[in-house]
């Protein structure tokens, strides 16, 4: 078998990333150029300076991906890149540079869903066995997908307001910490008690969908009270309550799901997937359960890379998806629109 | 040397490909459509039907600001990816600068505009010596009312260029009376064969550092800026 070898393209947020994955299972070359020093000061990514960025790193980055594999482009199958969901000037950056690259190079063009993305970073760490359940968390999304084969994908719950990573960066902000502030309401959560009784949203029976709005507000206004009546509440505490709230909605309904769909596997994805209290409680609880696997990417594959679109790509590839040059950034890119059932 | 030249900057999306002296294609929109979707393609098309392989372009000139921030973006990201990976120098031409191009046969001062909301404009100021277009005032993002008074003082005609010269018509008018002139459509639409050759002697840049010149802070960098110096 000739060797398949991916470069893969992420620019939907913050961060400009170029990866190159041998065979759709072996990193190469993975470099990310993070903009998070940029943004700190505005509290959150600002679209239009993370879109300057993007172009300011793109070729950089790039190079830096093919030198650290030693490839040549006459070496790449193909292409890959984020075409979305995403910042839309930010995409477009990812979007226009891969397409020059395939044009100049005469190169299989291949566009990835973002989120495709985040499920295939895990093939990264071991195959994948179906059929599988994906438990999706970052700061833009919270689905629950199902992928009976490659390149197959079923929506099966989804938040029906705010991510969870948006909730955690809400709280943070009352909390006054720095930007980006999941990480420090996980490390505060691990320090505290779970002493504040915040609500679960369970929505109707049997549905896997999220939500997180009302957790959020409930925060909110418990910190705001406490102000009000002039009593101290231990951030600690706070952080460990909502955590615990958010955590088990979600280990919950990943285990009913996986249960109904009897999966082999649950791959966590996303940012969010970085976070202890969620691996932890995950872990726990995967680990009642026989015949099912959990897979934790590193932290490094949970956050935006491009590792993981190439890895997607590579799947992407072998099923004949191809995009030509007219290929445009999509912010509200549909995953199920990318499924080959 | 063929050269290949980009512009994005404005509604009109302009490709055009020289060959030495001599302009051999040309592609130009004036319509509010998408520039993602329709760059590459038309690059592609038009190399195929002047019988160049990619292989042979020796140089890229984008027309790198000011103008929109997303298309600058576009024709910016294409063409430095384009030359760092076919190896060829990129050179950047001010899109006012091409806009001003224009007026190659006007006998006075050349303003090219674009709008940037509010009463501001995007515009510099340009001339005509001996066949050459020279800059007589330097790109900028200006209030239209104070760019007209700032003409004034110069008590000439001033040919005005751009789609957009047409939202501050009344302004320049009642300022600069007669001297106030304007061009046809027919001459608004930027000439990227023209921007080939504005390209042709300038030196290459590194392909890594090229970016857009947007001529702005963004709104959140200008703010934070304000609260900054406050303190
Ligand atoms: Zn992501």
């Amino acid at each position: 078998m000739n060797k398949q070898y991916i470069l893969g393209i992420e620019t939907s947020c913050d961060e400009t990333a170029a990866a190159v994955i041998k065979n759709g299972t072996e990193i190469v070359s993975n470099v990310v150029a993070s903009q998070i020093e940029t943004h700190k000061r505005f509290g959150g990514v600002v679209p239009e300076i993370a879109s300057r960025h993007h172009v300011e790193q793109i070729t950089i980055v790039i190079e830096e991906a093919m030198k650290k594999a030693g490839l040549d482009f006459s070496q790449l199958t193909g292409v890959a890149v984020t075409a979305g969901p995403g910042l839309v000037g930010a995409l477009l950056i990812g979007v226009e540079a891969a397409k020059s690259i395939a044009f100049a190079h005469s190169l299989p063009l291949i566009p990835v869903h973002h989120i495709a993305g985040h499920i295939y970073a895990n093939r990264l760490i071991t195959e994948m066995q179906f059929p599988l359940l994906s438990l999706v968390v970052s700061g833009g999304h919270t689905e629950l997908i199902y992928m009976e084969e490659h390149g197959h994908f079923e929506v099966i719950g989804e938040t029906r307001d705010d991510a969870a990573g948006e909730a955690y960066d809400k709280v943070a902000r009352v909390l006054n910490c720095p930007y980006p502030g999941g990480p420090h309401i996980d490390r505060m959560a691990s320090e505290g008690e779970a002493t504040i009784d915040f609500p679960r949203a369970w929505l109707e029976e049997g549905s896997y969908d999220f939500s997180f709005s009302g957790l959020k507000s409930a925060v909110i206004n418990t910190v705001h009270n406490a102000q009000q009546r002039g009593e101290t509440i231990v951030p600690e505490n706070l952080a460990a309550s909502f955590q615990e709230s958010v955590v088990e909605v979600l280990v919950e309904k990943t285990i009913r799901a996986a249960k109904e769909y009897g999966v082999k596997q649950i791959l966590l994805a996303g940012g969010v997937a970085a976070n202890n209290g969620l691996r932890t409680e995950l872990q726990k609880a995967v680990e009642n359960l026989e015949g099912i696997e959990l897979v934790i990417p590193p932290l490094k594959l949970c956050t935006d890379n491009a590792a993981m679109i190439a890895a997607a790509g590579s799947v992407f590839y072998e099923k004949g998806i191809r995009a030509d040059y007219t290929l445009n950034a999509n912010p509200g890119l549909d995953l199920e629109s990318f499924s080959i059932k | 040397m063929k050269i290949l030249a980009i512009d994005t900057s404005t509604n009109v999306l302009g490709v055009g490909i020289v060959n030495h002296e001599k302009v051999i294609g040309e592609y130009i929109t004036n319509i509010k459509r998408n520039h993602s979707t329709r760059v590459l393609p038309v690059i592609d098309f038009l190399l195929k039907d002047c019988g160049i392989d990619k292989s042979e372009i020796g140089k890229i000139v984008v027309a790198n600001g000011p103008g929109s921030y997303t298309g600058l973006r576009i024709g910016v990201t294409i063409g430095k990816t384009l030359a760092w990976t076919l190896k060829v120098p990129i050179v950047g031409v001010s899109s006012l600068k091409l806009m001003a191009a224009s007026g190659r046969y006007f006998p006075g001062l050349i303003s090219p505009i674009m709008d940037a909301r509010r009463g501001n404009v995007f515009t510099g100021l340009y001339k005509y010596e001996d066949q050459k277009l020279m800059l007589v005032e330097e790109d900028k993002h200006r209030s239209a009312e104070e760019w007209g008074y700032r003409l004034k003082e110069y008590n000439q005609p001033v040919l005005f260029v751009g789609d957009d010269s047409n939202i501050h018509k009344e302004t320049f008018t009642n300022i600069l009376l007669n001297n106030a002139q304007f061009a046809p459509s027919s001459l608004n639409t930027a000439k990227p064969g023209e921007l080939g050759l504005l390209g042709k002697d300038l030196d290459g840049e590194e392909a890594h550092l090229f970016k857009p010149n947007y001529l702005r802070l963004t709104e959140a960098e200008a703010k934070w800026r304000d609260e900054n110096r406050e303190v």
